[in-house]
């Protein structure tokens, strides 16, 4: 691949992952975008933290749901828009109520957008 | 109720007794008269004394009539599939859908054949045992297009095809009742092996003695109107003795079993309720006033039921399930079954609200600390609704407590014949299942391996899956 050589010659890109309350999922996508945030990938998932689960009753047997539904978001961005990310999932996906959630930040070495073969900031 | 043959029709003897007879007492035998198909096989001296009653009271087929019994026999069998088969689909795993979904599709079809070949001449084949009906009807022997069975009013009747097909959807169903509760660790082969004797040797013998008007049962009296009996005490009952010779699911106790689909429980349990009102009012076998007893009974008592059951959880657990909904409106339709056709929408209110609180206690205290794994609370919901019914029917039939039977009736007297029904009903149920099961797992075996359970019964045994994607 031609454009290999220029890896790792770009801007630093950062891969924020977060997990947060399913329900608040529209409204953090919504406050990203307006930031200007032009991509994310979205999972739903099962885990648990602090809020570690809860009981379902069905008819007489109870159930302990020890991993609880979150949705998991993906976001990759240059690093000036990593911090701005961060504080409005943050403020967005906050309910104050034991289960919100967690935010990571991590390095991105390399990124690349398969149509064109872009690399960096520009495969963004 | 007075007895068949008690009131002088003496030719009601030569006739085949091919009724769902229970609730009838103010009719009695006269509406075994005035029935001609059936003189085929009987003497010449029959044939006259038929013909002498023809002339008295000339039998009607009502073309109402028949559209309506058609249209309830097929409510039937939508109870079955898919109604019955999505309600018990919905509370087991994932991975088991598609082996509920099949036993009932299969052991409903299996006994479809087995009633047309056998079932039904034991059931209703005109013998006078009090305990079967005979040889006389196998392989549907001797019945046309022209054959007619007596309806609960002298002088009217439905096509004999028609009640053949009503009482088979019974047979049908209540086998499939009987599988929710060893769900999700059976063997297909043994469901099939145990539902074909089971039927035959519970089911077929006591629809006779409830129904036939040779029946024990229903010569002592017992009101089993729609089948509260015959097929909900009957099915809960081999189903406790199932679950309990099967013995638990592996994880039981301790693994999440939660349904797996709430709403397929719902969409089953609404058709339920859609469908019985065929199971219900069809039993009145006729299109008329009696039928809309039944009718508004059947909405009344599943609605008040639903109500008690929501109340209930919401009273002693905080919130109302919906699991509980549907839990209620099946507790509720099993036990209006026996009643729906002698008391009134008031005490159809009362059993409802009373048999929903019954099975509410059963399944979430009692079942519980009895620790059996009825997978799907067959007996907790049918069998216990199905005996609250029996009995309550006995004493919501009373006028004084808005039901139809008036001035000799006796509360006391009636409801110690139901519990005499009931009583009956559970030992042989018991038994016959007891053995059925035993049997059937010295031929086939009854349970899978535990590798096999817990993999899952649909890749197991039907080698598909019910979701993809």
């Amino acid at each position: 691949m031609a454009g290999l050589c220029h890896i790792g010659k770009g801007t630093v890109v950062k891969l924020i992952i977060a997990a947060i309350k399913p329900f608040k999922l529209e409204e953090v996508r919504e406050a990203l975008t307006a930031i200007g945030v032009r991509g994310m990938m979205v999972t739903e998932i099962k885990g648990f933290g602090s809020q570690s689960g809860h009981t379902e009753i069905y008819r007489g047997a109870e159930y302990a749901v020890n991993f609880v539904p979150k949705v998991r978001l993906e976001i990759v961005v240059q690093d000036s828009l990593a911090e701005p990310v961060v504080e409005t999932i943050a403020a967005t996906a906050k309910t104050g109520k034991i289960g919100d959630g967690k935010i990571f930040v991590l390095d991105v070495s390399h990124a690349v957008r398969v149509r064109t073969g872009e690399i960096n900031d520009d495969a963004l | 109720m007075t007895r068949c043959d008690a009131d002088g029709q003496g030719e009601s003897h030569k006739m085949t007794n091919l009724m769902k007879l229970s609730g009838m007492s103010a009719l009695g035998a006269s509406l075994m008269a005035g029935l001609p198909a059936w003189a085929q096989e009987a003497t010449a001296e029959t044939v006259e004394a038929v013909t002498e009653t023809v002339a008295e009271v000339v039998p009607v087929m009502d073309k109402g009539d028949v559209s309506f019994m058609m249209i309830a026999t097929v409510l039937v069998l939508f109870m079955t599939v898919p109604g019955l088969a999505l309600f018990y689909g919905g509370l087991v795993r994932t991975k088991n859908m598609l082996s509920v979904l099949m036993q009932v599709t299969m052991v409903a079809s299996m006994i479809m054949i087995m009633w047309v070949v056998f079932g039904y001449s034991v059931t209703f084949g005109g013998s006078t045992s009090p305990f079967w009906g005979g040889t006389s009807k196998l392989f549907l022997s001797g019945v046309t297009a022209d054959s007619m069975a007596a309806t609960f009013s002298a002088g009217y009747v439905i096509p004999e095809y028609l009640f053949i097909a009503f009482q088979m959807t019974f047979a049908a169903i209540t086998p499939a009742l009987i599988i929710g509760a060893f769900a999700e660790r059976i063997k297909f082969s043994a469901v099939m092996l145990f539902s074909a004797l089971w039927v035959t040797f519970a089911y077929f013998p006591i629809a006779h003695m409830v129904w036939d008007a040779n029946g024990y049962l229903f010569v002592r009296g017992a009101i089993d109107f729609a089948g509260g009996t015959v097929v909900h005490i009957n099915a809960g009952i081999a189903a406790l003795v199932g679950c309990i010779v099967i013995g638990k699911r592996v994880g039981y106790g301790k693994e999440n079993m939660a349904p797996h689909s709430m709403v397929m429980t719902m969409i089953g349990a609404s058709m339920l309720w859609v469908g019985w009102f065929g199971f219900n009012v069809g039993s009145n076998l006729e299109a008329n006033g009696g039928a809309t007893l039944a009718m508004i009974n059947t909405f009344v008592a599943t609605a008040a039921a639903v109500m008690a059951w929501s109340i209930a959880e919401t009273l002693l657990r905080g919130k109302a399930s919906m699991l509980g909904a549907a839990s209620g409106m099946v507790a509720g339709l099993v036990a209006i079954t026996p009643a729906c056709g002698t008391v009134g929408p008031m005490g159809a209110i009362a059993l409802g609200a009373i048999a929903s609180l019954g099975c509410y206690f059963f399944v979430t205290v009692i079942k519980i600390k009895a620790g059996y794994d009825d997978s799907l609370d067959v007996f907790g919901i049918h069998g216990i609704g199905g005996i609250i019914g029996a009995i309550g029917t006995g004493i919501f039939s009373a006028a004084s407590l808005g039901g139809v039977k008036g001035d000799d009736y006796s509360i006391w007297g009636q409801s110690l014949i139901q519990i005499e029904g009931v009583v009956i009903t559970i030992v042989w149920s018991a038994v016959v299942a007891f053995v059925a099961f035993k049997l059937v797992d010295m031929i086939v075996g009854l349970r899978v391996t535990p590798d096999e359970e817990r993999e899952g019964l649909d890749q197991t045994a039907h080698g598909e899956a019910a979701y993809h994607g």
